[in-house]
Order: structure tokens, then sequence, then C-alpha cells
């Protein structure tokens, strides 16, 4: 089937079979590899992107279904002034180590910081049950949220 | 692990979806547990109908009083909804348990009542609110209570022709308060046992376990207890009386309770 995607606001045509996964088709066929495949069956979170500014998973649709829709994924974070907030927080709280899981968790946190600007560090930690990490402990990952969340409201870079 | 190939239709209505289900079909709504199947391989089905082009089955309203889910309403939907909040908060409660913000933003009401997985949380509230399951198929539409539908894990009494297209869910009485409480390893990983609560100022009481028995199921005689006047506690130990494993027994008494106070407060 011909399919049609924008993603990172550009246009992406492929041919695939009805079974090729979202995340097989961003890889594969659109070439952007900074989506990351873990488990496949929507339990790692490592292969989240945004559907039409919503996060997902992308090994739990199918490529097909995605046809004339808008995605963004990690390549299209950072904006024309560098790094997003998360992206510098993650590197300067030292979120990650192997760096696999990271844009995943990126894809989830910025949909949920956008819709909870505000929310407590309990709050965080349930947003970020979605997503695994096995290198940080996480501990690192809580704070980089923490960070970019007050730089987000304009509370400075949230820094010490 | 990649899906195995199947043939695939995407109808744009109902009517255009209908003809199309029968044994060989299998129905894609919000995929979030279908496509681990497929993913797995657990799933092979021949045909895959994909009815996420069914707008029409996509809508929150309320009519005389009662809550109309469209089968396609998203969880996060739900879980958004001020109508929801104001006038069926145990929706509210449920819908933020079902796994992570990126489930539910793909997940569907429909989809994690019709597949019936024994740890869901929407089935559980929809028992303890009462609520009514509209089926429909190429014969005509049939009604069934929420209580009735579900028969084993990922067993429902659906025919393989039918499409769940609505759930109704009458109003609550005046002042009625909910809880839902559930034990799960992690946040957002399945639910080893919960239970819903829907309890009203004079005892009047909607209650229902996850994880007590292979389906969600009413728990009848902690709702007599509390519209009797009985305390949370005194209730919640019927709730559990009929579990047999001690552990789980324990856990469903307990959880019942938190869902019991937290309605009342």
């Amino acid at each position: 089937m011909r399919i049609s995607v924008e993603i990172n606001g550009q246009a992406h045509e492929g041919d695939v079979e009805p079974r090729t996964l979202l995340s097989d088709f961003i890889r594969h066929d659109a070439g952007l590899t900074g989506t990351k495949v873990g488990c496949e069956q929507g339990v790692c979170g490592a292969c989240t992107v945004q559907l039409d500014g919503e996060p997902v998973r992308s090994c739990l649709i199918l490529a097909v279904q995605a046809n004339g829709r808008s995605l963004t994924t990690i390549e299209g974070l950072a904006g024309e002034g560098g790094l997003h907030p998360l992206q510098r927080a993650f590197h300067e709280a030292h979120a990650l180590q192997c760096g696999f899981c990271t844009p995943g968790f990126l894809m989830s946190m910025e949909a949920y910081l956008r819709e909870h600007p505000h929310a407590e560090r309990d709050e965080l930690r349930d947003a970020l049950a979605g997503n695994l990490c096995r290198c940080t402990g996480y501990l690192g990952i809580i704070e980089a949220v923490e960070r970019a969340a007050a730089e987000l409201r304009g509370e400075g870079d949230g820094r010490d | 692990m990649k899906p195995p190939r199947f043939e695939y239709a995407a109808p744009s209505s109902v009517e255009e979806a209908l003809p199309l289900l029968g044994e060989a079909a299998t129905l894609l709504a919000g995929g979030q547990s279908l496509v681990p199947m497929l993913n797995l391989r657990l799933a092979r089905p021949e045909l895959v109908v994909d009815i996420n082009g069914l707008a029409e089955l996509d809508y929150l309203s309320d009519e005389d009083g009662a809550l109309r889910i469209g089968a396609l309403t998203r969880q996060a939907t739900l879980e958004r909804s001020e109508l929801v909040a104001a006038r069926w908060p145990l929706l509210r409660k449920a819908a933020r348990l079902v796994g992570h913000p990126q489930i539910r933003t793909r997940g569907t009401v429909g989809g994690s009542v019709a597949h019936a997985d024994p740890a869901a949380e929407l089935p559980t509230a929809l028992i303890a609110l009462g609520a009514r399951l509209q089926l429909r198929s190429a014969g005509g539409d049939r009604s069934v209570d929420a209580s009735e539908f579900f028969l084993g894990p990922l067993y429902t009494t659906r025919e393989p022709a039918e499409l769940l297209v609505e759930v109704e869910v009458p109003e609550q009485p005046e002042g009625a308060g909910a809880g839902f409480a559930e034990q799960a390893r992690t946040h957002g990983d399945f639910a080893t046992a919960g239970a819903a609560a829907v309890v009203a100022p004079d005892g009047r009481a909607g209650i229902a376990l996850l994880g007590a028995g292979p389906t969600p199921a009413r728990a009848e005689a902690a709702e007599r207890a509390l519209a009797g006047g009985a305390a949370p506690h005194e209730a919640a130990a019927l709730a559990a009386e009929d579990v047999e494993d001690e552990h789980r027994s324990a856990l469903c008494t307990e959880l019942a309770r938190r869902a019991i106070e937290e309605a009342l407060r």
C-alpha cells in the first residue's frame, strides 16, 4: 500500500505491507533512526513518537494507520535555536548513559510537560513510568525533567 | 518480532464495517493490546478490520442524564473530559490507571471492554456504574448489561459478527462519590487486583472487583451491606469473601475498603 506521512514537517512516501509497523517505516523507509525499537510489545517506550502532537508507541501502530497524519520524532525536537530544553537538561543532569531509551523519554515528556507544566515530582515519576531505562536508575532523568519543566515555565534553567 | 501477514480493510463507516465482520476477522481499534499480540504472533488473524475510520463512534455525550460513550472514544479523551470528571468521576479515576499516557492516546473505551483483559480497569468501573453495552450486527442491535458481558479472560458474549458501538452509563445518585484502588507492581503495569466503588450518601452503592476471579465482577453482597448501613471495612470483607486464594482475598478486601472509603470522602 502506498502511504504518505509527514514527519517533522517533511512528507515521506513509501510502499508498505499492512503489517509494517510505524516504527519500522520511520527507521527503514524514512531513514530516521533516532527512534529506537526496544521490546515491540508496548512496554519499554523506546519507540515513542508524537502523532499529531500526542505521544504514541510507534511499534503499536501500523504504518498504514499513519497515512496522511503528521508525526514528530526525536529528529524534530531541537529547534533552530539548538537543543530543546529537555535535551539540554538530560545532557547536563546525566540523565543518560547508553542513550538508547532517551529519544522515547524525550518525546513522552515533551508532550507531558506541554499538558502539565506544573507537575509535581510524584506526578513526573508516574508520567515517566511508561519509559524504561536500564542504565541510569532514573534519578538523573527525574532531575532533568524537573529542570526542563522549570525552564519551560520561564523560571530560569533550573540550575543550582 | 513483527506481525504475521494479514489482509487489511479500513472501512469508513459502521455500515461498511459490519459485512466484513465474522470468524476470520479481528477488529483493530486502538491496537494497544492487539498489536502486541500480533508482534508476538499470539494472534494470527486472516483479516484485520481497522475501525479507526469510524468517526461516528468517537463521541461523549450527555443524553437525558446518561453518559453515552462511542466505542471508538480514546481513553485519553475520557480522562480529559470535564463532563466525565463532574458526573462520572470514577471513569476518570479508572482511565488514569490504564497503561501509560502513550497507551491512552490510542487505546479506546470500546477496545478495552471488548478485549476483556481480566486486569482491565475500565470494564471494572463500568460494572460498578451499572453500564450497558450496545452491540450491532447486520441483524440489528442488542444491549447487554456490562456485568453480564464478560465470560472469561479475553472472552465475552460478543459474537464474531457483532461490533460494540456504544457504552451507556446511567446517571448516578445525587451526591455519590467514587473511588478506585488497585495494586500493580509499578504505575501503569497490569494490576494484580483492584476495586471500583460508587457510593451515594444514603448507602446505595455500585462495587466491582478486578483480580478476584477470571472476569471483573460486581460485589453484590458488599453493595447490599453498604445499603444496610455497614461500615466500609465490613462491606469490603464481604466483597472478597468468595476469593479462594488467601493473598488475593486479603488484597481484594483491602482494595475494596480503600475504594469505598475514597468514595465516601
